[in-house]
């Protein structure tokens, strides 16, 4: 019922969102933001896309960042949590007796003494929300998972506090779970609804795949993923009088902020979150149990309190990537073009989640096909809340997609370069907007000369090497350009001519904070080091989540609205004095410290001298992001071309990549250190998806069999070639610095690329991942 | 992890002495043990610290070696003797964990590592009748990619995890062990147990005993020998199968073999009826591959690990064809 209100709700937003979207669609550019190009586009040799080192890095290499688990308070109480061993049903037993005679105990907290608390605004109900499920949180006896929280206890150490935890006594009364996604299925699916629905029809796919002369339609399965950052999900809380103060590993302190504010009842400005350094985000260092249990915890017994999960603690805690199966259709003509494409399947999800894994994105806008069908439908199971995990939807959906296309390739006897050259869109597919910058056939022939992709052999099996058959593999990688609304930030100029920059945004080891003070000191025309970036505090402006790959633009389009408004103020200050006398803010621009006339450079004065002469010791501003209505009026993506070469042992089936290559799209690149690092990791994050993740649910009870390093495998080193990665470098017109966010695209199209190189290499297909050597032999 | 008391023994007597104490474990590297501890797999009440134990590798006239057991996994696999004489032990140790692991376990504390069956480790949610006998097993019907396909028991179906136990279990090795009612040494290929009715019984060690020493007897054979571990990724992980093999081949001929198997049963798995079926037969693919399937002929594998068999098969006929070849 509530569902039904909800889809309604959604359905009447939806109906006025559409109206207002066609507007944005038909709005001359000029009035989009983006409609004028950013004019750092145009600055070629400054600090933008330099190979600029990270300016925490000295820091973290001396263990001097503090991380959210490093905050020593005073008469600080350790948490550990025990977790229920059933899937669904009611607690009829606890015993906490034992548990608070422990050393050390100082509280065993449970539903019966827990404090009333609203549940967690679940994750895109609303603009703020930041909790990963809607769950109440320990107030009654149920059980919704296996896993979930059913008692905190603090200690005055963590040893004690672990060890109480594992003494406190629990039965349950078990009621039937579903946990079967077969079963699930069978019993019906449902439409997912994410950002509005996921169904989409043009035209007559089924027909025109039926009539099509070159066909491949097949499922393709990836299986659940636990999120595994190196840094363990951690809070250090206390409430100072009536406001709540947290330490924490966050992606999203403004979001975590107003929602424990929501949680507890109490005004927005009365929580206070903290994220200086976070040891790894991908999607999963959102609000869960934890940061409110242990607020909870602190509450009761007036004391600071440190929660670190343990690793195990975090799989059962925090949701990972659910499951999907995905049908892949394509039918195409001689020539290769495409008569359709389908692409539908179905998600696990949960009923107090909102997360159907949107494994139709990248086909939204990936070639151009006569006819498109595109739909996710969700079961809904009894488990832990599944979530938001580098490239949700892309990652996994570019492995149907591009291994389809690779498929198909075969079945044409083409190239599978040319195959998607062939079918590349002049304008968005499905809606039909213009691309704002899009340069994937660069990428694909920048990348195929560098990989040396015309030695591959079309047939499967015919390069071998002692007892590794070699194979190589391509596939499309494409993420969106996001901004989300929110972006603000104050800059703060002082008289020594320095700026600072606000930002409510994080630093998760992808160089935020080092690329938001090349960005700004470019912007300003001051140096590198004249600069300081300021963040992760939910007391800054702007509700910048560190998501979607969107940090770069969000926080870089409010600097530009913070800077119109800070050249404002230093022009009046300036006065009839100056050499500035009399322009406007649209005519100067930074530069060599100072304001200059755009035209006419001599006309100049350094901010040194404005303030001084003014006799001010600081100018601040705070500047707001336009709505991103950019994101309407064009379609707007990152693209990547994957090149892999995988070697494969013909007698144990053991598959290895040896070499990998990513060539980008992904507009002007602004740090050429760390987007490689984030391209890299995230190839390696998806290595990982293609060859070894896999969260091991066990549909019996619907546990989680291998939450440790030691038995859920990413990859080591020696799994890991040296990893090339190039890019195109062109700026999008549209787009503050004209960057696209480089966070996510690096996993996308991995899963697929490794994939065609086993293909290639073995003549086996496998649709199922992880590829792993059974599936080889 | 339950609180418990620590101790630290001065030799093998005065750790026999401390560990006679019921609910006391022996403390080597602590690489296993105290991650076990932590899981809530393990809850002893006092550790004795046995590294003060030799860390002596003596070289035998004939060529043997006696390894105490506090020799940590690293000196045994750089030892030059080792690497030599017994090239396939070397590289078992070094194929397992990591290095900074190496840098910490025992040689004795190897011997006694537990399975990684993750029901075993799920000490909260999960039935183990390793963990609790009688409790009942969820592995058998449950997530079993990685156990056994030898040896295994309604009550049990896990296996044994180390690498280092499989090229011993090859080379004919002795354990030293050393208790209240005295000294006795035992075969490797006999410590470990099959699971049976006992699978919370991992070896025949009785309550208080302690392992001092590892003796490897002379093999010349062993100087041409290998280990070959099988794994889902490239490095630090346990093996699906694992072989580890000596072979002496004398005008195209069988002359001696030594065959032990990782990651398919509950103890290093010694081949003795593949080692039986080639002795005196010609040393050919077809010869290598009749023996892999005598030793496999009564393996039963389970729902998620049907292709150990095969694999098993293959790395077996994979690996003696190359010691052959790199003998012609």
């Amino acid at each position: 019922m509530s569902n039904f209100v909800e889809n309604a709700k959604q359905a009447v937003q939806g109906a006025a969102q559409a109206a207002m979207q066609k507007a944005v669609e038909l709005a001359p550019d000029s009035w989009i933001p983006g409609g004028r190009p950013d004019p750092l586009i145009d600055r070629k040799h400054g600090l933008i896309g330099a190979q600029t080192s990270r300016v925490d890095g000295s820091l973290k290499v001396r263990g001097a960042a503090p991380f959210a688990a490093e905050f020593p308070l005073e008469g600080l109480l350790y948490a550990a949590v025990t977790f229920s061993t059933i899937a669904k049903g009611r607690i009829t037993t606890l015993d906490t007796a034992e548990a608070e005679a422990a050393p050390g105990v100082v509280l065993v907290m449970t539903h019966r003494n827990a404090p009333r608390m609203r549940p967690m605004p679940l994750f895109l109900t609303s603009q703020k929300a930041a909790g990963g499920d809607d769950l109440p949180v320990m107030q009654d006896d149920r059980i919704h998972w296996n896993g979930q929280p059913v008692a905190l206890v603090l200690a005055e150490t963590q040893e004690q506090a672990d060890h109480a935890a594992s003494l406190v006594r629990v039965a349950y009364e078990v009621e039937p779970a579903l946990l079967s996604f077969a079963e699930a299925k069978a019993k019906g699916t449902e439409p997912g609804i994410f950002m509005g629905p996921m169904k989409l029809e043009i035209g007559d796919p089924e027909a025109a795949l039926a009539a099509a002369p070159h066909k491949v339609d097949t499922v393709y399965r990836t299986p659940r993923h636990s999120h595994n950052a190196i840094e363990l999900h951690a809070a250090t809380v206390a409430w100072q009088g009536d406001t709540l103060r947290v330490h924490d590993a966050s992606q999203a302190v403004a979001h975590t902020a107003w929602s424990l504010a929501e949680i507890f009842g109490i005004d927005e400005s009365n929580v206070h979150v903290t994220s200086p350094f976070v040891g790894g985000g991908f999607g999963g260092k959102s609000l869960w149990h934890h940061q409110v249990l242990a607020a909870a915890a602190s509450k009761l017994t007036g004391r600071p309190v440190r929660i670190v999960l343990s690793r195990e603690g975090v799989y059962r805690l925090v949701g990972g990537r659910t499951l999907t199966e995905q049908r892949l259709a394509l039918g195409a003509r001689d020539d290769g073009t495409l008569d359709a494409i389908i692409h539908t399947g179905t998600v696990a999800m949960t009923p107090h989640n909102a997360m159907p894994e949107p494994f139709i994105l990248p086909t939204q806008s990936a070639y151009a096909a006569r006819s498109i069908k595109l739909d996710v439908e969700v079961v809904k199971l009894d488990m832990l809340a599944n979530t938001f995990m580098r490239a949700p939807g892309e990652s996994v959906g570019t492995f149907a997609l591009e291994s389809a296309m690779d498929e198909l390739a075969v079945e044409l006897g083409m190239d599978p370069v040319e195959l998607r050259i062939r079918n590349e869109p002049e304008k968005d597919p499905t809606s039909g907007l213009p691309f704002s910058s899009r340069h994937i056939v660069d990428a694909y022939r920048m990348g195929a000369e560098r990989f040396g992709w015309s030695a591959r052999s079309a047939t499967p099996g015919m390069r071998r090497e002692g007892e590794w058959l070699i194979g190589m593999g391509v596939a499309t990688a494409t993420y969106p350009y996001h901004r989300m609304p929110g972006g603000a930030a104050r800059l703060t100029l002082t008289r020594d001519g320095r700026v600072t920059v606000e930002a409510a945004a994080h630093e998760m080891g992808m160089g935020t904070a080092t690329a938001q003070s090349q960005i700004t000191a470019e912007r300003l025309g001051l140096s590198l080091d004249q600069v300081t970036v300021h963040y992760g505090d939910s007391a800054m402006p702007g509700m910048i989540l560190a998501g979607g790959s969107q940090q770069t633009a969000s926080i870089g389009a409010a600097v530009i609205a913070a800077q119109r408004e800070l050249v404002a103020e230093l022009l009046k200050l300036a006065g009839n004095d100056s050499p500035l006398a009399g322009l406007k803010p649209d005519e100067v621009g930074g530069m060599n410290g100072g304001l200059a006339k755009l035209d006419e450079p001599d006309r100049f004065e350094s901010y040194v001298s404005i303030l001084t002469r003014a006799n001010s010791d600081e100018v601040s501003v705070v500047g707001n992001a336009p709505m991103p209505l950019e994101t309407q009026h064009w379609s707007m993506h990152s693209y990547g071309a994957m090149f892999c070469e995988v070697r494969v042992n013909a007698i144990t089936g053991e598959p290895r990549v040896s070499r990998f290559l990513g060539s980008f799209d992904c507009g002007r690149i602004i740090n050429a250190k760390t987007a490689a690092s984030q391209f890299r990791g995230g190839i390696i994050m998806g290595l990982g998806l293609a060859l070894m993740e896999e969260t091991v649910f066990d549909e019996r009870s619907g546990r989680i069999m291998n939450p440790s390093m030691a038995e859920y495998h990413v990859p080591v080193h020696m799994d890991v070639p040296e990893i090339d990665v190039i890019w195109t470098d062109i700026a999008d017109p549209h787009t503050p610095m004209g960057a696209h966010g480089v966070g996510e695209i690096g996993i996308t199209g991995v899963g697929a690329a490794v994939a065609n190189a086993v293909y290639n290499a073995t003549g086996k297909r496998v649709r199922d991942l992880p590829i792993t050597l059974d599936k080889l032999m | 992890m339950n609180p418990f008391s620590y101790s630290r023994a001065a030799g093998a007597a005065d750790a026999i002495r401390l560990g006679a104490v019921a609910g006391t474990k022996y403390l080597g590297g602590g690489t296993n043990l105290v991650d076990l501890m932590r899981e809530g797999a393990e809850h002893p009440e006092a550790l004795v610290d046995v590294t003060a134990l030799s860390r002596e590798i003596e070289e035998r006239e004939d060529g043997g070696l006696m390894i105490g057991a506090a020799v940590r996994n690293t000196a045994l696999a750089e030892h030059r003797a080792v690497r030599q004489r017994y090239p396939m032990l070397s590289r078992a140790i070094l194929a397992g964990a990591s290095a900074q692991i190496r840098n910490m376990a025992t040689i004795g504390g190897n011997l006694l590592q537990r399975t990684r069956c993750t029901y075993f480790y799920d000490g909260e949610g999960s039935r183990c009748n390793k963990r609790e006998p009688g409790q009942g097993c969820d592995a058998i019907d449950g997530f079993n990619r990685n156990h056994a396909i030898l040896g295994a028991s309604p009550a049990c179906v896990a296996t044994h995890p180390s690498d280092m136990c499989v090229a011993l279990a090859a080379l004919d090795a002795s354990v030293h062990i050393e208790g209240r009612s005295g000294k006795r040494s035992v075969p490797l290929v006999e410590l470990h147990r099959l699971p049976d009715g006992r699978p919370d019984l991992d070896t025949v060690l009785e309550p208080g005993e302690l392992i001092t020493a590892i003796e490897l007897p002379a093999l010349p054979l062993a100087s041409r020998s290998t280990y070959r571990k099988v794994r889902d990724r490239a490095s630090y992980a346990f093996a699906l199968v694992s072989v580890a093999a000596a072979l002496e081949v004398e005008s195209g001929t069988v002359k001696d073999v030594r065959l032990a198997l990782g990651g398919v049963a509950h103890k290093p798995w010694r081949a003795w009826r593949a080692e039986e079926a080639l002795r005196g037969q010609p040393a050919s693919e077809d010869a290598f591959r009749a023996a892999a399937e005598a030793e496999l002929a009564d393996a039963s594998p389970l729902k998620d690990n049907a292709f150990k068999v095969e694999l098993a098969r293959r790395t077996i006929v994979a690996v003696l064809g190359d010691l052959a070849g790199a003998g012609r």
